[in-house]
């Protein structure tokens, strides 16, 4: 180890002032600090000693999305496999020839030939993902003279997850590039954005190119297949159109974004963040109950001619991306809500909107990613007000 | 004040979209086609330059309270003139579109620029701050029409750049440059650049 310590060391040399490599200074301190813990104390008479910084937060996020992720790649790979297995189609391509290449199969019982290719779909929408956006993240650093923050590292993980697995990968740069510029730099970078970065960037795509990001055709990796998802089969024809068990919707095994389809995995993050506390839940709780209280009154209501209608509060627990964006994107500290009482309103307009857009908008099956982006606008408003109520408050109390 | 000074100023500087955030409302709407945009900034500039050296040449004789009334009316007048010749000449152009010509009118640089300027300078100085204040929309609308047919359709002045994917071509059209809300980015984006390359336009923040 100290030998890297010392490589480390001598080769800062040239990127320290004056040196040769100035200018790229962001690039080696982000390699130096994510080996080493920096040797720099805070000085000064006041500050607070805790043990969570940033790069704690953010590492503590990935590790509450690794149960997504994992479950992504089996699953990619199974919608895909039984897909093809169920309509006796071969499966084309270089995913195809590197899976024969290295001696497996296409068979949606085991459990290897599921995982390795999904993770063959996964890995290249994430990589491209880490190389656009982390390039951007780059450049803005080494032009504003700031370290290279640990922000993308989640908005770039959440980001692949939220988008189907035949997503064309140059749409995937796309979309992480103005995720990154537009929805995040442009305010100051991380911490200053008003909007969560991952999902301005997969708005960009679904409004920019709809045919590759919704439909029917989309969800499912294997050429010319076209599979509905539940909530595409819910808007067309109600709870009955539905051929998926809701076991299966809770666990994962349905088409949709890769990594939003387990409600389950979603749980299990939801339990790290929360015990960590990097997640908060009163934004998760509050979005819950307005999702479902929200549900059952459309529900109560009925309509004859909106299929959506009648499905229940249950169902649109499971169905959709629900989970992830309660879990993952609503919570994003930075752009949700930052008062106690504010955090309570702020989930539970997102759990209302969302259902909202869901059922009663026919041009959006899913309404998850304009409700949050939308509360993200409003989230200061919120604040503002519990911040004056809270001070009229006290001081009535003084008067 | 110099005229050379009341033309160039609101390009860049005074930009009336980029730093009093007036106008923006047509922006989104006919900046789909460059064709469009030159027929609307064209429609404008001359509008806002006659209507202020209108205002202007009667600015002594108009009694304070009514001059709102009295600025709207000559602004009006302006406008049917423009959407008369339009329809005359440029037809097409016009039948696409329709109300927005009207609409110039209720353009908030117009009215603007005949209660700041018009009602306190000479007319010679107004015509040309109308002129002025008229390229600086047009400034921003061409850069923002430029991007929105460039990326949302692949053509430039209808003309085919970008071979589109359904025609057979290679470029894939950007449904979000069709829709209103990608002026508000686009204009957005050239505020930063505004800002980055003349900080004094920055607000103080507080």
């Amino acid at each position: 180890m100290s030998a890297l310590r010392s490589f480390l060391d001598k080769q800062g040399e040239m990127f320290h002032k004056g040196g040769k490599l100035e200018k790229l200074y962001p690039l080696y301190e982000a390699l130096d600090t994510f080996a080493y813990t920096p040797g720099i104390k805070a000085t000064g008479n006041t500050h607070v000693r805790d043990s969570i910084d940033l790069k704690r937060t953010m590492i503590s996020v990935v590790f509450a999305l690794t149960p997504a992720i994992l479950f992504c790649l089996y699953n990619t790979g199974y919608q895909a496999n039984a897909a093809m297995a169920a309509n006796g189609m071969e499966a084309i391509g270089w995913r195809a020839d590197i899976i024969r290449m290295i001696g497996l199969g296409f068979d949606p019982g085991n459990f290897i030939h599921n995982f390795v290719y999904g993770a063959l779909w996964f890995f290249p929408v994430f990589l491209v993902t880490q190389i656009a956006g982390g390039t951007c993240e780059v450049i803005f650093s080494i032009i504003r003279k700031h370290e290279v923050n640990e922000g993308f590292l989640v908005t770039g993980m959440l980001y692949p997850l939220t988008l189907p697995p035949t997503i064309p990968l140059w749409q995937v740069a796309v979309g992480i590039i103005f995720g990154v510029v537009i929805g995040k730099e442009i305010f100051g970078g991380t911490g200053k954005n008003i909007f969560n970065p991952a999902l301005t960037g997969r708005a960009f795509l679904f409004f920019a190119y709809p045919a590759q990001i919704s439909g029917d055709a989309v969800w499912t990796a294997v050429d010319g297949y076209t599979g509905a998802t539940m909530l595409g089969q819910a808007a067309a024809g109600g709870m009955d159109a539905i051929t998926y068990s809701w076991n299966d919707a809770f666990i994962g095994l349905v088409p949709g974004s890769m990594g939003e389809t387990s409600t389950l995995m979603c749980l299990l993050g939801a339990g790290f963040l929360i015990m960590t506390g990097i997640g908060n839940w009163r934004i998760m709780l509050s979005m819950l109950l307005g999702m479902v209280g929200m549900s059952f009154f459309l529900n109560t209501i009925g309509s004859e001619t909106n299929p959506m209608f009648a499905v229940t509060p249950e169902w649109h627990l499971v169905m959709g991306s629900f989970a992830f964006a309660c879990v993952f994107m609503a919570t994003d500290p930075v752009s949700a809500s930052m008062t106690n009482t504010g955090r309570l309103v702020y989930g539970a307009l997102i759990g209302v909107l969302g259902v909202l857009i869901r059922v009663v908008n026919p041009a959006y099956p899913e309404g998850w990613m304009l409700a949050i982006l939308f509360m993200n606008s409003m989230a200061p408003l919120i604040d503002y007000f519990v911040v004056e109520r809270n001070i009229k408050r006290r001081m009535a109390r003084y008067v | 004040m110099k005229i050379k000074q009341l033309v160039l100023d609101p390009i860049v500087k005074d930009n009336p979209i980029a730093l009093q955030i007036l106008g923006i409302c047509s922006a989104l709407a006919v900046t789909v086609q460059l064709k469009n945009v030159f027929v609307m900034c064209a429609a404008v500039t001359l509008v806002v330059a006659f209507a202020n050296m209108g205002v202007s040449l009667i600015r002594n004789h108009v009694p304070s309270s009514i001059r709102i009334i009295v600025q709207m009316t000559i602004i009006a007048s302006l406008v049917i003139v423009a959407e008369q010749f339009l329809k005359a000449f440029v037809f097409d152009q016009w039948k696409t579109m329709a109300v927005y010509v009207g609409l110039i009118i209720t353009n908030c640089i117009v009215m603007g620029r005949t209660e700041a300027f018009g009602m306190k300078n000479g007319p010679i100085e107004s015509f040309f701050d109308g002129i002025g204040n008229g390229l600086g929309y047009s400034f921003i609308l061409i850069v923002v029409g430029f991007f929105r047919e460039l990326f949302g359709s692949g053509k430039l002045f209808g003309m085919t750049v970008f071979e589109l994917t359904k025609d057979g071509g290679w470029y894939q059209a950007n449904g979000l440059m069709l829709l209103p809300p990608s002026a508000f980015i686009i204009i957005g984006v050239i505020i930063w650049l505004i800002r980055t390359y003349d900080p004094s336009q920055v607000e103080e923040s507080n």
